[in-house]
């Protein structure tokens, strides 16, 4: 799975949040559009595009775009 | 079946307290939640359940006498003791001969219940089982839970199981007590109830509750849910030899209409075929799976339909049920 593809794949679950704006380093908590809906996106998204369940707690511990795609390649392993 | 909710409406409009205005309306459209009913402080999941099990009685002309077991499926019950079943078959004039008896479980409660009303409907001496099915969770969720407050709602649903010829019913029913902590009230027996059992706590997400307060990590219940829910609903359908194309009626507790749109395309089943009423009740536990099928299916389920019901929840515990209708009569919902 490629880097560049997830950050496609997570910036199409926000609807206000400017594309360009997510990146491999982006905190994505402190954006201001994510929610715990946008949470339930991302996990129905990476459950559908990579067959990886992803808990409330990879959820949490992830700070940046990159360790969570980090987290869905590890567990896809 | 039967159904009763209470009068009273709160709309999630109104929330601008918990939730910035410019996202309630994507909030509203995302959950698929526009208003619940919400039961007054003195208005217990038993007085709905009573209500309901009353209007089925007298619709269907039955006999109190003639009910041999009454079950109430509930995790908001009158009282730590006595259990709830045994005073609803006094205030429903029952006979003393009538066994009744709680059941509890979260979300995935109702299809549980039923598997057990079935089974007893089919022991030798045993002809009527009243299922009744009350929740009011507006009493265990804080106002101030962003999370929990929009969607839950308070109902309750009767269910009559008489002995008959039927076609044949499957359920599936599962559990995995590790995910305990995936909604849970804390305090209680394992961790007794203290003074501070009742001061209100702020979790990392921002969300407020106390300890007597039901508290759910939405992210882990999805994951769940979405792990669980559709394999098995494909389990059952295998089991019974039964195609997708073949289900009249697919029955989902209504948790949030986001979560289940996710499953009915996971599965690729027509969205026709699925019933809901939680734009008007928002999630109400065990309860809604019943009240689904009393507020949508009544004058559209024809006999020989064949329903599938999921329900899913704490625990975790979740079930589908498999059943033929035959001869089903659906009353109104009804106001308390």
């Amino acid at each position: 799975m490629e880097l560049n593809d997830f950050i496609a794949n997570f910036a199409d679950q926000f609807d206000d949040t400017d594309p360009d704006e997510i990146r491999a380093d982006t905190v994505f908590h402190d954006l201001d559009e994510f929610s715990s809906l946008i949470a339930l996106s991302i996990i129905a998204m990476v459950d559908e595009e990579y067959d990886v369940q992803l808990r409330g707690d990879d959820m949490r511990a992830a700070v940046t775009v990159e360790d969570l795609f980090n987290t869905v390649k590890s567990k896809k392993a | 079946m039967s159904a009763c909710v209470p009068a009273g409406v709160v709309r999630n409009k109104d929330l601008g307290y918990l939730i910035p205005e410019e996202e309630i309306q994507k909030t509203i459209e995302s959950i698929g939640i526009r208003e619940r009913r919400i039961a007054d402080p003195g208005v217990c999941a038993s007085d709905l359940a009573c209500k309901a099990a009353e209007r089925l009685m007298a619709d269907n002309n039955i006999d109190p006498a003639s009910i041999d077991v009454l079950l109430f499926m509930s995790q908001t019950a009158d009282y730590r003791i006595p259990a709830t079943a045994p005073l609803l078959q006094h205030r429903l004039g029952l006979s003393v001969d009538t066994m009744a008896m709680d059941l509890s479980l979260g979300c995935s409660g109702y299809v549980f219940a039923l598997s057990a009303a079935y089974a007893y409907a089919s022991m030798p001496d045993v002809r009527r089982v009243l299922l009744l099915d009350g929740e009011t969770f507006s009493k265990i969720v804080n106002r101030k839970d962003k999370v929990d407050w929009p969607l839950y709602g308070d109902a309750a649903a009767a269910t009559l199981v008489e002995k008959g010829d039927y076609g044949p019913s499957a359920f599936i029913l599962r559990s995995d007590g590790s995910g305990r902590d995936a909604v849970i009230i804390r305090d209680g027996m394992r961790n007794p109830v203290t003074a501070d059992s009742l001061i209100e706590k702020r979790n990392e997400n921002g969300d407020v509750h106390n300890g007597l307060e039901v508290y759910m990590d939405g992210m882990d219940v999805f994951n769940f849910a979405m792990r669980r829910v559709p394999s098995t609903i494909k389990e059952i359908l295998s089991e019974t030899q039964t195609a997708m194309d073949d289900v009249d009626w697919l029955v989902f507790h209504q948790a949030n209409r986001f979560m289940t749109d996710f499953f009915v395309k996971k599965l690729r089943f027509n969205p026709a075929r699925v019933p809901y009423c939680l734009d008007r009740y928002g999630n109400t536990s065990s309860a809604s799976v019943p009240l689904t099928m009393v507020s949508e299916l009544r004058g559209n389920v024809k006999d020989g339909d064949k329903v599938i019901m999921a329900g899913f929840g704490a625990g975790l515990s979740w079930g589908v049920a498999s059943v033929v209708m035959n001869n089903c009569n659906i009353s109104p919902v009804i106001d308390y």
